[in-house]
């Protein structure tokens, strides 16, 4: 099922969640809406859920307007932040209730027969007599998926899916969400604020700040091409230097990097740690360093410029630096913005 | 552009206009015929017979009496079920202890025990057939038929309400704030003083409201242990019932408007409080029983 | 168990202890002692006798009907005020409380002019037949006032807390508003309900000074229990007043019990495994 939004606005109160957000999603495609909060994420899900209605614009299911179309009916999967499962039913009569209260009539035989599906999909296999007080988060995720699922829905829609699990859990259940999006090519739009979860995950970001799409692309093109500082920042570390762009050319305390078609002025140079070497001679932003910290995959180096900006950057664990040591760093590759 | 109206909101269960009007109004007509029109009726009734009449019945030397009575059995039995309150509070949340479930039972029962039950109680403790009527008699001291009686009564009634208000909340509150202040080298005094009761002020105020409201208004028990001795035992509610039953219907209305002046004065006071914001009032003392409280921890 | 560090242990459980002995347990127990005095014998004569039998009668059946009423209208009027907002909600919220506010004779006394042949509704019902004070309906109106309370604070702020998303789920799930509020509201608010509804009946079964103006106390067809023990004590048959408050106090001790049961019971899903 395609999805379309059409000029969607959306205000509560006085706070403008949405501000005219049109996004096209592809049949089967797998899309993050990613963004800090407040940025109108979870908003435009449920709009597109129909758990809240637009004050403007439209949207479209395939060709259908389904913008007052009610939840119930809209054929919508959705599965909520914090489950929202229902307490006092078993694991199996969660699956089971949207099969049991459609107006679509099924045979008991038949809901029995998908419930034990779903959970052998989900990997539950008897756990359908639980209570959800007495599964674990991952499980109690899993669930409400398959209890989503259950309805055959049009779309599934997730808000942000992994956010309540430890660490080690979401990092599972991110591929395993992805196999399963691979095996039956529903339509998905997941809501984070996790960027390693939406790059990771979605074929498509799409990057929401103050209820605008700021940028949207595969991982590669957002990675790769951040059109504003925002995005530069809000997807990972960044190291800020002041720049002036002169003849193509942007300028940063002793590193300098080819600008095409920027207008001359002040701007900023964002680098990744991964971006920056070190080097003992020149050229380079002349600094000194004041910390090494040891990871598991590396090396992070904290060092001062001489113009009193904080740099961090990664070496190999073979590097032999230390605090105190003076030298260069130097520019891989960076970002320039203008001011 | 979209032809749709502004801030909509889906339909939650029940949002249907029909279902909703109906149901609102189903409620209110009940509401007023059960809860609104009792209290309207004091009113109309009590005036009934004018101005002269009402006046006459307050000014009463009976009436007087029983309104300082009743003043005087809440002066004493209010403070001391307050204190007692705080004290079962402080130690039923603070601690643990064996007996803690046991104890938040005893401190209940007067709340699903009939008052008659607690009349007749008191009867079998002090009355001539009691265990230490006859020892007290032998001394000349009398406390049932007497006004010790009567406050005895009351403060069986209205032993659990302060203690009812204070255990959820500082059951929520838990202790770290008090361990703190102890750590800061606090005295116990101190620390209740300056760290606890900040917190727990609003709730005990409404504890307190609703204690005094059920003491004063107290029948039952009151009507057993007091004799009914006009001018001498009779409390407010007693000198109602007696006016109402000598067929000075409008006297007994005109003394009910004290009573249920006091009543209104308490929900006023009630969501008085709630706003101060002692969010917890709300569930008052008709929440279900402490121990059956599933917020409540057990370490 | 943790160890104990804050001070006044002592002396806030001593206070407490005295004074719940004091006030609490040893009437109650000199009570017990009376009635348990009479022997088996006449103990089991005086509370199975005709008359007696007669007022647990009207009482269990008159508590029963009213905490029924109050099931229904205390859940839709606990509903109407967390669901909806209408002008005058906020009275109407706080009116709920005057039943517990407001004294039960004073209520005793304004129920009976209300429902009286000549009173206000009295007269309308009585124009359609249907008698209402000194009968056992009169009973049943003044116990659902003084117990309407109990239902609606137990079940509003479970209602409150309700987790929209619940619903909200059971709506993506295709489900009616009807099957939403059986299969899914219903069921999360039944400990409530329950607990409600027991604390409802309990004080039903032992209200007085709100019945026995209403009541036309009649031995055998509107006198309740609470009221014989009074007569008994009128007649200084202190022993048959003993035993008949002695039921009640029973009844009261269950009706706790099986609150704490339910409740525990209702709540077991929530229970960690």
């Amino acid at each position: 099922m395609k999805i379309r939004l059409e000029n969607v606005v959306k205000t509560f109160e006085t706070f403008r969640a949405v501000r005219d957000v049109s996004l096209e999603i592809e049949s089967g495609e797998l899309v993050a809406l990613l963004g800090p909060s407040g940025s109108g994420k979870t908003t435009i899900l449920r709009m597109v859920a129909g758990l809240e209605y637009a004050d403007g614009g439209h949207i479209y299911f395939g060709d259908q307007d389904a913008t007052d179309i009610p939840v119930r009916d809209r054929g919508v999967g959705f599965v909520f932040q914090h489950y929202a499962l229902f307490p006092h039913m078993t694991v199996a009569e969660n699956i089971a209730f949207g099969m049991k209260v459609s107006r679509v009539k099924r045979e008991k035989a038949a809901i029995e027969v998908r419930v034990t599906d779903l959970l052998r999909l989900v990997r539950l296999e008897g756990l359908g007599d639980r209570f959800p007080a007495q599964i674990s988060g991952g499980q109690r995720q899993r669930v409400a998926l398959a209890r989503a699922l259950s309805v055959d829905p049009k779309v599934l829609l997730l808000d942000e899916p992994f956010g309540a699990l430890d660490a080690n859990v979401r990092h599972d259940l991110r591929r395993w969400l992805r196999e399963i999006h691979r095996e039956l090519g529903i339509t998905t739009i997941f809501v984070t604020h996790d960027q390693e979860e939406a790059l990771d995950l979605a074929d498509r970001v799409v990057i929401l700040k103050d209820g605008h799409i700021i940028q949207q692309g595969t991982a590669e093109d957002v990675c790769r091409n951040p059109q504003s500082a925002f995005v530069m920042k809000f997807l990972g570390d960044a190291n800020v230097l002041a720049a002036e762009v002169r003849d193509g050319r942007a300028y940063a305390s002793g590193a300098a990097i080819d600008v095409f078609g920027m207008a001359d002025g002040k701007a900023e140079l964002y680098a990744r740690p991964a971006d920056l070497d070190w080097s003992a001679q020149g050229p380079g932003i002349p600094a000194s360093i004041t910390r090494v910290l040891d990871r598991p995959d590396g090396r992070r180096v904290l060092a001062t410029a001489e113009t009193g900006e904080q740099l961090e950057f990664d070496v190999e664990p073979e590097r032999g630096l230390k605090a105190g040591d003076g030298g260069f760093v130097t520019l891989r590759r960076a970002k320039v913005f203008a001011l | 552009m979209s032809a749709t109206p502004k801030r909509r909101k889906p339909p939650r269960v029940g949002d249907g206009p029909l279902f909703r009007r109906l149901l609102i109004g189903i409620v209110l007509v009940i509401g007023a015929i059960l809860i609104l029109a009792p209290l309207l009726i004091i009113g109309v009734e009590a005036f009934s017979k004018g101005w002269a009449v009402y006046r006459d019945t307050i000014i009463h030397p009976d009436t007087l009496h029983a309104i300082g009575l009743t003043v005087f059995a809440a002066l004493v039995a209010v403070p001391v079920n307050t204190a007692f309150g705080v004290a079962a509070a402080w130690s039923i949340t603070k601690f643990d202890f064996r007996g803690r479930r046991l104890l938040l039972v005893v401190i209940e029962i007067p709340f699903s025990v009939s008052p008659i039950v607690a009349g007749v109680a008191y009867l079998f403790v002090y009355g001539l057939q009691g265990i230490f009527g006859p020892t007290l008699d032998e001394y000349g001291i009398k406390i049932l038929f007497a006004i010790p009686g009567i406050i005895l009564a009351s403060m069986f009634v209205t032993a659990p309400f302060v203690a009812r208000e204070l255990i959820p909340l500082m059951q929520a509150q838990g202790r770290d704030l008090e361990e703190a202040a102890t750590s800061l080298g606090a005295s116990g005094w101190r620390t209740f003083f300056s760290v606890t009761l900040p917190n727990i002020k609003w709730a005990l105020l409404y504890g307190v409201v609703l204690c005094n409201a059920r003491v004063m208004g107290e029948f039952g028990a009151v009507s057993i242990v007091s004799g009914n001795i006009r001018g001498q035992t009779n409390t407010l509610p007693l000198h109602i019932e007696l006016l109402y039953h000598d067929y000075q219907a409008a006297g007994a209305f005109a003394a009910s408007s004290i009573l249920a002046l006091i009543a209104v004065f308490t929900i006023i006071a009630k969501v008085a409080l709630e706003r101060q914001g002692a969010g917890r009032v709300r569930s008052s003392a008709t929440r279900p029983a402490l121990v059956a409280n599933p917020a409540e921890k057990t370490s | 168990m943790r160890r104990n560090v804050l001070p006044g242990l002592r002396l806030s459980l001593g206070v407490t202890l005295l004074y719940a002995g004091l006030i609490v347990v040893l009437p109650l127990a000199a009570l017990v002692f009376k009635a348990a005095s009479l022997g088996p014998e006449d103990y089991w004569r005086i509370v199975s006798s005709t008359r007696a039998l007669a007022s647990y009668r009207v009482t269990v059946l008159c508590a029963l009907g009213a905490t029924i009423f109050n099931l229904f209208f205390g859940l839709a009027l606990a509903w109407v005020l967390t669901r909806y907002r209408f002008p005058g909600w906020r009275i109407v919220d706080a009116m709920v409380d005057l039943p517990f506010a407001l004294p039960t004779a004073v209520a005793g006394i304004s129920l009976t002019a209300l429902f009286t042949t000549n009173g206000w509704f009295g007269s309308i019902l009585a124009d359609l037949g249907i008698k209402v004070a000194y009968t056992p309906l009169g009973i049943m109106i003044a116990m659902c006032f003084t117990s309407l309370p109990f239902i609606v604070r137990t079940v509003q702020p479970v209602l409150e807390d309700l987790d929209p998303a619940l619903e909200e789920a059971a709506q993506s799930l295709g489900g009616s508003d009807w099957t939403i509020f059986r299969k899914v509201i219903l069921p999360l608010l039944t400990p409530a309900l329950l607990a409600g509804v027991s604390l409802s009946f309990a004080r039903s079964l032992g209200e007085f000074g709100a019945i026995i103006f209403i009541a036309g106390n009649q031995p055998m067809s509107t006198e309740i229990t609470a009221l014989l023990v009074f007569i008994r004590l009128e007649e200084y048959d202190y022993q048959a007043a003993a035993a008949v408050a002695s039921v009640l106090l029973v009844t009261a001790f269950v009706m706790l019990a099986l609150t704490n049961w339910m409740q525990s019971r209702a709540l077991r899903y929530t229970v960690r495994n």
